[in-house]
C-alpha cells in the first residue's frame, strides 16, 4: 500500500496503488461470506482483483483451533492484479487462532483488526499461546498498526431489541466487519445491503438486522477516532467493456452452458459431489429452463458413464470432478476413448494422493490426465489459467471433444476454482463456431455404413441412435479400422492404435499456437508455465522485466497436443525455468518431447506460489 | 455391414435383427435361446427399428449386444446400466435394453443396479443368472449356492448368494420378473411385459451355462420335474402347481404352505391369490423357499413377481424442466454470462 495524502475529508484519506486485505477467523464466523462481499462491491467500484478463499475441510471444525482458521484474501487495485498478493496490508483476526496463523504474512506496519472478544482465556489456550500470554496486550504487536475491537459487543449493542437470539445475533458479527472495511476504504455499503435484502426476502428482520450492523460497522470507523487515515484504491483502467466478478467454477458452468448454446447441442452433465468441483454441478443444475439436464449420479463411474450414454445419443456430455475422482473414471475414460465419442472430463486438482488436501491446491494430476489410463489412450489435455480463463478452457474443452469426437480432459484446480477475478464478459460472436455434423447417411462405398471411417482430420462420423438405417454396433473390444466391427487382428490393432493417437496430434493443427505473455522470444531466461500458476508467474516476470531483468513468461493452456510452435518457442531462451505446484510433472513432458534443459520450480503445500518465491527463484537463475 | 433397405412399408421380422456377426457362444449355452426370443418379439413391439439401443456390460451375455442388428453398446464390465441411463436421459424416444449377467450386475456394478432401479429410469434390464462366471472360466459368482465348488472355491463358497428377485425389490424396483431359458414362450410373455412396463423393467433370466455350471437349473424345465418345481404366477390367479395342477400354496399368515386342492375342503378360492401390486407378498414370493415352514419344499416362482407402475426418471426430469422453462422462461445467453451483477468500464 503506497501513495499520497488527502486531507480533505475529516479523517484523512490516502491513496493506494493495490492493498491485500485478509479476512481471518473460525469457520462458522461468517469470513468467506463478508470476504465475497468485499470483493464483490470492490469489483463493482472498478477495481481489478484477485481472491483466494482459504478453508480447512472441515464444515466446522473444533471452535476456536487452529485447524479451524477460515480465510479470504484478496488483492484490489488501480492497476492490474494477477493474483491475491503474497502479504497482507489489512488483516482482520477473529480470533487468536487466526492471528496466530496470519501474522507471519502480515507486512510491517500493516494494519491489524482484532476482535478482542476472540482472544479470552479459553480462545488464547485453543491457539495455544502460552499460559498468560496475550499478544494484544505484551507489545509482541507493536510493529503493527494494532486496532482492538470488541466487535462481538459492538454487533450485540447494535442489535440491541432485535428480537435476534444470541445466536443470530453472534453470527452478525461479520457484517460488522464489512461495514467498518468499508468504511476504512471509502466503499459504499448500498451492494452488500441491497444483497442481503434479497437473500433474506423470506426473513426481513434478519435482512435488516444485518444492514444495521453493517451500518454500525461503518459509523464505528466515522465515529470512534481510532483510525489515523482511511484508504482509496481508485478504479483500475482496464480494457472497456461490461465486467462481472467470476470464479473459476462458475466460468466453467457457463462455459459449458455457452458451447451448448452456440452449438445447439443440448447439454448434459453426469457427476457426483466432490470438493473442489462440486459448485460446477450446483451451478448447472440452475439451468433446467435453458434445456441443461444435470444428474447427480450414485457414484463417480456413474457420473462419468451416464455422460458417455448422453454422447453416445447425441448431447454435449460432461462430467467433473477431482482427483479421487478422476482416478475412478479412468476405466471409463479409457472407454470413451475407444468408442471415439465426444466428452468433456473436468478435474479440478486439490492436493493429493488419496483423500489429501481436499481443499487445498495442487497441480499433480498433469501425468495422471496424461496417461492415466491403461492400454494407448491418448486424449487432450487443456488447463485453464485463472478463474476466468477457465470460461474459455471449458469452451475449447468442448469444441475440441466434439470437432474432433474425443473426450477431453480439462484441468483446473482448488485455487482459481473457488478464486474470483473480474472478467469482461465475451460478446457471444466472439466465440468460435462449434462445427459438428452427425451422420444421416451410410457413407461407405456400395451405401454401406462404415462408422469408424475416418476423415482427412482422422475424425470417424458421430451416429445417434434413432437415426433410421444406421443401426451399428459400438463397443470397447478392439474394432476393425473402417466397420467398426470387433477385431483381434494383430495388425489392425496397430493400425487403430495409431489412428487414435493421430486424430488426437493433428488437434495441434486445430489450437492456437503457443504466445509470449511477457518478453521477448529471445532472452536469457524463460519461464514456462501452465494451470494456475499464471497470475504469479505473470506478476513475477512483469515486475522482474521492469526491473531491466532479460526474461520472459509463456504459458500454455494446451497441454496436449501442445501448440505447435512449442519447440521452436522454445529454442530462443537460453534457460527454461518450470514452477508447478507438484514435483515438476510439465518438466517431465518437455524435457521428453523437446529435449531441452528445463530446470523445475516446485512448491508442494498446498498453496499457491507467491510472486516472491518466484522472482527470488528466477533471479537465481538470471544471476548464475 | 448392409444398410437396410427403406423399410417403412416393410413389416419387420426376427431376421432384421440379426447383425450377422458371428454368434460365438458356446454350444448349447442359454443364451441362444434369450437372443432368439428377443429377435422373435421385437418385430411387432410397433417400435421403429432403430429406435432400439441395446447397452451391456462384460462377461458372456454381454456379447449380446453384437448380435442384434439394432443400435448398441458394448461397454465396461458392470457400467451398462449407468450408461444407458445417460442414453435414456438424452433421448428418452429410444428403447433401451440393458444386457448384464450376475457378476456384472450384482458384483461389479451392484452399485449401479440398485440405483438405476430405484431411479427408476424406463429401460429393460435383462440379468442372465448362470450362477457362475464363465468368461473368466468358472469362478464362483455372487448369485452361487453355499458350498460351491468353483476354481476359485475348491473347497466350497462360504458365501450367502444374493437373491436378485429381493435385491431388486429391496430396491425398489419397479417392475420384478423371472423367467428362463428353457421356456421360450414364458419368456416371450415376460419380455413383452417388460416391454410394455414403463419404468425399469428388472427381468432374471435363469441360463444355463453348459460348461461351468450345468443343469443348475434343469429342475425349472426337465418335464418330469418342472411342474413340482417351478410355480408360473398369473395376475389374480391362485398359485397352484403340480404334475396335476393338484397343489396350491395358501398363505397362513405369512408363512405359505403347500396344500394339495380338494382336500380338507380346499379349493382354489382358499389360496395365494397372486397380485402383482402387492410389495409385500412380492417379497414373500422372492423368499419362498426360503421362509416356507419346516420340512416343507415351495417350488420357485417365475412370471411378473412385483409391477406397478410410477413415473420414470426422464419423465420426471423432462417434467420439471418444462416446467421451469414455463414458468421463468429460457435464460438468454448473454443473461447467463452477465451473471447478476456487471459493471462497465
Amino acid at each position: 500500500m503506497s501513495a499520497h495524502l488527502d486531507t480533505s475529508h475529516p479523517t484523512p484519506v490516502i491513496e493506494a496503488e493495490s492493498v491485500v486485505v485478509r479476512f481471518s477467523g473460525d469457520s462458522g464466523d461468517g469470513m468467506q461470506l463478508t470476504g465475497i462481499q468485499f470483493s464483490d462491491t470492490t469489483a463493482l467500484l472498478g477495481n481489478d482483483l484477485s481472491t483466494f478463499p482459504d478453508y480447512p475441510s472441515e464444515i466446522r471444525a473444533p471452535g476456536g483451533t487452529i485447524a479451524g482458521v477460515s480465510g479470504f484474501q484478496v488483492n484490489f487495485g488501480s492497476r492490474e492484479v494477477f493474483t491475491p498478493g503474497d502479504a497482507y496490508d489489512v488483516l482482520v483476526a477473529m480470533n487468536a487462532a487466526a492471528l496466530k496463523v496470519e501474522l507471519p504474512r502480515l507486512k510491517p506496519g500493516g494494519i491489524l483488526i482484532a476482535n478482542t472478544a476472540g482472544f479470552d482465556r479459553r480462545s488464547l489456550e485453543l491457539a495455544q499461546y502460552p499460559d498468560g500470554v496475550n499478544p494484544l496486550e505484551d507489545g509482541s504487536l507493536d510493529g503493527f498498526t494494532l486496532h482492538k475491537i470488541d466487535i462481538s459487543k459492538l454487533t450485540k449493542e447494535a442489535l440491541t431489541d432485535s428480537g435476534l437470539s444470541a445466536k443470530e445475533v453472534e453470527r452478525s458479527k461479520n457484517m460488522f466487519v464489512l461495514g467498518l472495511l468499508f468504511w476504512l476504504f471509502d466503499k459504499s455499503t448500498e451492494p452488500s445491503i441491497q444483497f442481503l435484502r434479497e437473500k433474506f426476502a423470506k426473513h426481513p428482520e434478519l435482512a435488516e438486522a444485518n444492514v444495521r450492523v453493517i451500518q454500525s460497522g461503518w459509523n464505528y470507523g466515522e465515529n470512534a477516532e481510532i483510525f489515523p487515515s482511511r484508504y482509496r484504491v481508485r478504479p483500475a483502467t482496464l480494457p472497456a467493456g461490461t465486467y462481472r466478478s467470476i470464479t473459476g467454477n462458475q466460468a466453467i458452468a457457463i462455459g459449458l452452458i455457452t458451447a451448448a448454446e452456440r452449438s445447439g447441442l443440448p447439454l448434459f452433465l453426469g457427476s457426483y459431489p466432490i470438493t473442489p468441483a462440486t459448485d460446477i454441478l450446483q451451478e448447472l443444475s440452475r439451468y433446467k429452463a435453458n434445456g441443461v439436464k444435470t444428474f447427480q449420479a450414485e457414484d463417480e463411474i456413474a457420473g462419468i458413464c451416464a455422460a458417455i450414454g448422453a454422447a453416445y445419443a447425441g448431447s454435449l456430455a460432461a462430467t467433473t470432478t477431482s482427483g479421487p475422482g478422476m482416478a475412478l473414471k479412468t476405466e471409463a475414460a479409457g472407454l470413451a476413448t475407444m468408442l471415439e465419442l465426444p466428452l468433456v472430463i473436468v478435474n479440478v486438482q486439490r492436493g493429493g494422493p488419496s483423500t489429501g488436501l481436499p481443499t487445498k491446491t495442487e497441480q499433480a494430476d498433469l501425468l495422471m490426465a496424461m496417461y492415466g489410463r491403461h492400454g494407448e489412450a491418448p486424449l487432450p489435455v487443456l488447463a485453464a489459467a485463472s478463474p476466468s480463463d477457465c470460461f474459455s478452457m471449458a469452451y475449447e474443452a468442448c469444441r475440441l471433444a466434439v470437432e474432433h469426437m474425443t473426450p477431453v480432459v480439462l484441468l483446473s484446480d482448488g485455487y482459481i476454482a473457488n478464486g474470483a477475478e473480474p472478467w469482461r464478459i465475451p460478446s457471444e460472436e466472439s466465440l468460435q463456431p462449434i462445427r459438428f455434423e452427425f451422420l444421416h447417411q451410410p457413407n461407405g462405398p456400395d451405401g454401406e455404413l462404415r462408422p469408424y471411417h475416418r476423415d482427412e482430420r482422422g475424425v470417424r462420423p458421430w451416429i445417434k441412435p434413432g437415426t433410421k438405417g444406421l443401426e451399428h454396433r459400438i463397443g470397447g473390444l478392439e474394432k476393425q479400422s473402417e466397420t467398426g466391427n470387433v477385431s483381434y487382428e494383430a495388425l489392425n490393432h496397430e493400425i487403430m492404435v495409431r489412428q487414435r493417437a493421430e486424430k488426437v496430434e493433428r488437434i495441434a493443427q486445430n489450437i492456437p499456437p503457443a504466445t509470449l505473455d511477457s518478453g521477448a522470444d529471445k532472452a536469457h531466461v524463460l519461464v514456462l508455465g501452465w494451470g494456475s500458476t499464471y497470475g504469479s508467474i505473470k506478476t513475477a516476470v512483469r515486475e522482474l522485466l521492469s526491473e531491466g531483468c532479460d526474461v520472459a513468461h509463456v504459458h500454455l493452456r494446451y497441454l496436449n497436443p501442445f501448440p505447435a510452435n512449442l519447440g521452436a518457442l522454445l529454442a530462443g531462451y537460453e534457460q527454461i525455468l518450470v514452477p508447478e505446484m507438484n514435483t515438476g510433472q510439465l518438466l517431465q513432458l518437455i524435457r521428453a518431447k523437446y529435449l531441452v534443459p528445463a530446470v523445475g520450480f516446485s512448491k508442494i503445500q498446498g498453496q499457491p506460489f507467491t510472486t516472491g518465491e518466484l522472482k527470488n527463484r528466477i533471479l537465481e537463475m538470471l544471476n548464475s | 455391414m448392409q444398410v437396410a433397405l427403406d423399410e417403412r412399408e416393410v413389416k419387420l421380422s426376427p431376421k432384421d435383427f440379426v447383425s450377422g456377426q458371428e454368434v460365438k457362444w458356446c454350444p448349447g449355452c442359454g443364451d441362444y435361446s434369450i437372443l432368439k426370443q428377443v429377435q422373435t418379439i421385437f418385430p411387432d413391439l410397433g417400435i421403429p427399428k432403430e429406435n432400439f439401443v441395446f447397452i451391456s456390460g462384460i462377461g458372456c451375455s454381454s456379447r449380446f449386444t453384437y448380435y442384434m442388428d439394432t443400435y448398441g453398446m458394448h461397454s465396461i464390465h458392470g457400467r451398462a446400466v449407468a450408461i444407458a441411463s445417460g442414453v435414456k436421459m438424452a433421448n428418452p424416444e429410444l428403447s433401451v435394453w440393458v444386457i448384464s449377467g450376475d457378476g456384472d450386475s450384482l458384483s461389479i456394478g451392484g452399485n449401479h443396479f440398485i440405483h438405476a432401479l430405484r431411479k427408476n429410469f424406463d429401460l429393460n434390464y435383462l440379468m442372465f443368472n448362470n450362477r457362475i462366471y464363465s468368461l473368466t472360466k468358472g469362478q464362483y459368482s455372487p448369485t452361487s449356492e453355499r458350498g460351491k465348488v468353483t476354481k476359485t472355491t475348491p473347497f466350497g463358497s462360504i458365501e450367502e448368494p444374493f437373491n436378485p428377485l429381493s435385491l431388486a425389490l429391496g430396491a425398489n424396483a419397479a417392475f420384478v420378473a423371472r423367467t428362463l431359458d428353457r421356456d421360450p414362450k414364458h419368456m416371450q410373455g415376460v419380455l413383452r411385459r417388460a416391454h410394455e412396463f414403463k419404468g425399469a423393467a428388472f427381468v432374471e433370466v435363469l441360463q444355463n451355462c453348459p460348461i461351468f455350471n450345468d443343469g443348475a437349473f434343469f429342475a425349472f424345465s426337465d418335464k418330469n420335474t418342472k411342474n413340482e418345481e417351478a410355480i408360473f404366477l398369473q395376475h389374480g390367479q391362485p398359485l397352484v402347481f403340480g404334475n396335476n395342477a393338484e397343489k396350491g400354496i395358501l398363505l397362513d399368515g405369512l408363512t405359505p404352505r403347500v396344500v394339495r386342492l380338494g382336500e380338507d375342503g380346499i379349493s382354489a378360492s382358499n389360496l395365494w391369490i397372486h397380485d402383482e401390486q402387492d410389495k409385500t407378498k412380492a417379497f414373500l414370493l422372492a423368499h419362498l423357499d426360503e421362509i416356507a415352514a419346516e420340512g416343507e419344499h415351495m417350488p420357485e416362482p417365475f412370471g411378473i413377481i412385483y409391477a406397478r407402475e410410477r413415473l420414470p426418471y426422464e419423465e420426471l426430469m423432462e417434467q420439471q424442466m418444462r416446467a421451469i422453462e414455463a414458468r421463468s422462461g429460457r435464460i438468454p445467453l448473454a443473461k447467463i454470462l452477465a451473471g447478476n451483477r456487471t459493471w462497465t468500464i
